[in-house]
């Protein structure tokens, strides 16, 4: 291994709280230094994945890659060790691109109350935050990194956020941190049960070897679900999300949907069905239920609001939904389908939410019923609008499709062992979210930008796109685009490692099926 | 019998060991010659003696570490001075938090009304008995280092002379500490009385004998564990804390809450894990109930402060419930003996820097804002910035968020429950972490002013924070910031300060 290849994960992750830490040197009034160290920082974040990316070996996406496996807390077991997969490594490159393009966006729309200073810092801490979690292979060290994220991101809603931020951040903080705290005592429990250690891969076999009681293994699956399912967020955990999107300012947005949201689903992919397969195997007809509860709640919601950005909001619950019923068949068809939901979700909703606040911007609301007729005030406004609309709802040859369709799909055939009859009634709810999907985005897409401008802004100087917006949209357009009309781009690097989680769980059922 | 055997042996001069001594003996001389100097300065000059009280607690530290860097160990006295890697972590951690205390108090001291000469000469009086503590391995020793911290303490709580309520909270902290002594006195003298010796080795393997269910030994041990309840602020013997904390100047408050609490800490541990070791049937329901009461009260009666001070009271109520929790769990089995102990030890070094550094911010701010009302931190942010910053890392460290120091004091102490694993064990953990999930609140609603507020009086005048206070601040910090990235640090003073083998 280079020396290159050693160090190029630690600092893709590290060096953007590096570049937190020297922004705090820098005076508040050095603007332009303030912008450039900034981009700086998560460009060469960025950097380093796409080195990562070059240099990862595709046809081995099963293996952990780039390893670090150094001592940290002996004491506890607990090691600094982190590693890239097939299932790790494109959501750390979503997570990288998106910290850069929202540094680009915010360049010179800073929300109020303005402090560029504090508000790159945060998305910096983010950045490590999500990039660790992401890399993380130790249970101590993922929890960490997860929590890392929740205080920028509490921040970043309550200072800059809408008129009710300080309910909206409070209620984001207490959602998760209750969450958290039942995480980390069902890590604490694995470790006591799978021989005193944190190591997510060792704990594969040890737990499997301690052949835990089947309750015991049940409530520490509950403990992670809890936790996950609240990041997710998933049906009846998810109430946090509209308030907290909805207040939050457009780059706090978009990083908590294109990329907080995924730490939950990953963290299932990654910790509790791997460690845990047989309890999540008895789980998962409920996890498939609250997933197609969500796609038709979220769908419902969505058309009950009156506000642009709540909206795409409760679209979240909805295609988070997707993602999770492709996580609850717990095939590897379903897994992949849900990670890949996970990317073009980050890509999609991203785009919207970025839409939303330059809709704000220009309006100065977001009211579905005070807008309209964007089309003929701002052309390239409302047709990127339009394509994102087509991309969110499943549109084929746009990413969203891949994500959407085999989730569906996969609920035919759901791992062995899991009801079929109950899968296939998900399957035909989940279809017919598919169509409230249409519906809601359609609607929006229609409001907004379809008709004529309603008087108060008839004579108001609308602003096509400006340059920050170009540059930071480009990339996302693009990437719908590319793996819209070729998803193998990203289904040939998380098949392999997507087959290596569900191999326990084929092993689990079976000795199930046996006994 | 005993007396007749005190009558006839002769007396021996110890055989002391001056190297392992240094520390003391260093504190010691800087005292006095705080003292002498006092009388030969006059006022423009005084300064001096917070100089000269810091640069000793610096060389005294100096000896500590190369005590330890060495692993230069002695026992004197037949074994009731003992200098170990327990002693000097906690010597080293005392004299840590006093320098940080100094740098805390000295322009706090010098532009108030207030006599300096006297003000650092109690302060290291009562840090020379915090390091004694360290080393004291019999009742004797340990009592004449509690006093010899607590008398200077009493006269430090009501230094703001003019002022009512320091008058009430020196005087209160006075009689309360006065009965605890006597409590525990009695109690110590029950002990003396039924195995014969003031060596707590020797306790140790009495308590563990034939005599170990005489009713009078369960409550000597009763009696003690209570007094030095009263001197950690334990619910329900903590009444006294929050005026005494309020009343007192700042700085010694942090010095209290911080330095004293530790003390009081550093005997129970001796205590129970040495002297009392075979007799967790007594002290482990006991500390089961002060743990559980204390965390809940502290925090239920926190979350309805409005001045600062006094939130930072209940807090460090509650602080010292957590810190009690490992030692209600330990007696279960060996393996929660040890990493009980060693959560017990790290959790009292964080809680340490945490604790400081809130109060270093506290007096910062009130430099300006002339009062520790908490609405009065709306805003901050606009004007202080860098404090701002400072007392959100401080507390959400308190709250235990990752990736702050709290986080890890918190992580060992559940691992020390979950080792041991009995039913109440556990029953305990479960309301530790509710308790962590209430304190939330209270912590997370000072950030939300400083942050998210408007100012209240729109006075946006910078405060200009005094170089010795920021040095406290950034030492404080640096603390907090680094344990929390690598825990491993203080994991390993932890483990190396163990007593149970």
């Amino acid at each position: 291994m280079t020396f290159l290849d050693h160090w190029a994960l630690s600092g893709a992750i590290f060096i953007p709280i590096i570049g937190a830490v020297l922004l705090g040197l820098v005076p508040r009034r050095a603007e332009l230094t303030l912008k450039a160290g900034a981009l700086l920082a998560s460009l060469a974040s960025l950097g380093l994945v796409v080195y990562l990316m070059a240099r990862f070996d595709y046809s081995h996406s099963s293996r952990f890659q780039f390893v670090v496996n150094n001592q940290w807390i002996p004491v506890i077991h607990s090691r600094y060790h982190i590693g890239l997969d097939g299932i790790s490594l494109p959501l750390l490159a979503l997570s990288a691109l998106i910290t850069v393009l929202c540094v680009i966006y915010s360049w010179d729309h800073f929300p109020e109350p303005h402090n560029p200073k504090a508000f790159l810092i945060l998305i910096l801490v983010l950045a490590t935050g999500m990039n660790g979690t992401f890399s993380a292979l130790d249970l101590i060290l993922f929890f960490v990194f997860f929590e890392l994220v929740l205080l920028p991101m509490y921040f970043m809603i309550g200072v800059w956020g809408g008129p009710n931020r300080q309910y909206a951040a409070i209620k984001f903080f207490l959602f998760t941190l209750f969450g958290s705290a039942l995480m980390i005592l069902s890590f604490l429990a694995l470790y006591f049960k799978g021989g005193q250690t944190f190591d997510m891969i060792a704990l594969r076999h040890t737990i499997a070897a301690a052949s835990l009681p089947t309750a015991t293994a049940s409530l520490i699956f509950a403990g992670l679900f809890i936790g996950f399912a609240i990041k997710v967020p998933m049906f009846p955990f998810h109430t946090w999300l509209p308030d907290a999107h909805t207040e939050a300012p457009t780059v706090g947005s978009v990083i908590l949907a294109a990329i907080l949201l995924k730490l939950g689903t990953y963290g299932f992919v990654r910790i509790a069905i791997p460690i845990l397969p047989k309890a999540a195997h008895s789980w998962a007809p409920w996890i498939g239920l609250l997933a197609v509860i969500g796609i038709i709640y979220g769908a419902l919601g969505c058309l009950a609001q009156r506000d642009m950005k709540r909206l795409i909001a409760f679209s979240s619950v909805a295609h988070m939904g997707f993602v999770m019923l492709g996580i609850a068949t717990l095939t590897s068809f379903g897994i992949n389908a849900a990670v890949f939901g996970m990317v073009a979700h980050g890509l999609i909703t991203g785009m919207l939410f970025f839409l939303a606040g330059s809709v704000q911007e220009r309006y100065g609301t977001r009211e579905l019923s005070r807008l309209g007729g964007m089309l003929l005030q701002a052309p390239r406004l409302g047709w990127i609008l339009g394509f994102c609309a087509m991309a969110s709802l499943g549109l084929p040859g746009l990413a969203g499709f891949w994500g959407e369709f085999p989730a569906i799909l996969s609920a035919y055939d759901p791992a062995a062992g899991l009801s079929l009859v109950t899968f296939r009634v998900y399957m035909a709810v989940a279809a017919v979210g598919t169509v409230f999907a249409a519906g809601y985005l359609l609607w929006m897409l229609q409001r907004v930008a379809f008709g004529v401008v309603k008087g108060e802004f008839e004579h108001a100087h609308i602003h096509d796109m400006h340059v920050p917006e170009y540059l930071a949209w480009a990339p996302l357009l693009i990437l719908i685009v590319a793996l819209g009309v070729y998803p193998n781009l990203l289904f040939h690097m998380t098949d392999g490692a997507v087959k290596a989680v569900t191999v326990g769980v084929h092993a689990a059922t079976g000795v199930a099926a046996g006994g | 019998m005993l007396l007749a055997a005190a009558q006839t042996a002769a007396f021996h001069v110890p055989n002391l060991d001056y190297h392992a001594l240094a520390p003391e003996i260093v504190v010691a001389s800087t005292l006095v010659i705080v003292l002498v100097a006092d009388l030969f300065l006059n006022d423009e000059r005084k300064w001096v003696l917070s100089s000269v009280a810091g640069w000793g607690l610096l060389a005294a530290l100096i000896f500590v570490v190369e005590l330890g860097a060495r692993g230069h160990h002695a026992s004197m006295v037949g074994g009731a001075y003992v200098v170990d890697d327990f002693a000097l972590v906690f010597k080293g951690l005392f004299l840590v938090v006093g320098y940080i205390v100094l740098l805390m108090s000295s322009r706090y001291i010098e532009e108030g009304d207030y006599y300096q000469g006297e003000f650092y000469f109690l302060l290291l009086c009562s840090l020379l008995g915090m390091v004694v503590m360290g080393s004291a391995r019999d009742l004797i020793t340990i009592f004449v280092a509690l006093e010899t911290l607590s008398l200077p303490a009493y006269m430090l709580a009501g230094w703001r002379k003019r002022d009512l309520k320091s008058n009430e909270a020196a005087l209160k902290y006075y009689l309360l500490g006065v009965l605890a002594s006597a409590v525990m006195l009695y109690g110590m003298s029950l002990i003396f009385g039924f195995t014969g010796s003031t060596l707590l080795t020797d306790i140790g393997k009495a308590t563990q004998g034939e005599i170990t269910h005489a009713p009078l030994v369960t409550l000597g041990i009763f009696f003690i564990t209570v007094g030095f309840a009263f001197k950690v602020s334990a619910v329900p013997f903590h009444f006294w804390a929050p005026d005494t904390y309020e009343g007192a100047p700042t700085p010694v408050t942090a010095f209290l809450s911080v330095a004293s609490k530790t003390g009081g800490f550093v005997a129970l541990l001796l205590l129970t894990y040495v002297g009392f070791l075979g007799r967790s049937d007594v002290w482990g329901p006991m500390f089961w109930v002060l743990a559980a009461l204390t965390m809940t009260v502290g925090n239920l009666i926190a979350l309805r402060q409005t001045n600062i001070v006094r939130l930072l009271a209940y807090s460090s109520i509650a602080q010292a419930g957590y810190i009690l929790v490992p030692f209600a769990v330990a007696g279960s089995n060996d393996k929660a003996l040890h990493s009980a102990f060693t959560a017990s030890v790290v959790y009292l070094l964080i809680y340490a820097a945490m604790n400081l550094g809130a109060f270093a911010v506290v007096i910062a701010v009130a430099r300006k804002t002339r009062s520790g009302d908490i609405a009065s931190y709306g805003g901050l942010y606009e004007y202080a910035p860098g404090l701002t910053l400072l007392m959100t890392i401080f507390m959400f460290s308190l709250a235990g968020i990752p990736p702050l120091a709290g986080t890890w004091a918190k992580l060992f102490i559940f691992r020390a429950v979950l080792d041991s694993g009995t039913p109440s064990a556990v029953a305990l953990g479960v309301i530790a972490a509710v308790n962590a999930v209430i304190a939330l609140f209270y912590y997370a609603s000072i950030p939300r002013l400083m942050w998210m507020n408007p100012v209240p009086d729109e006075d946006r005048t910078p405060i200009r924070v005094p170089a010795s206070l920021q040095a406290a601040l950034a030492l404080t910090v640096i603390v907090v910031v680094v344990i929390g990235i690598y825990p491993q640090f203080f994991a390993r003073l932890g483990d190396a300060a163990s007593l149970v083998r």
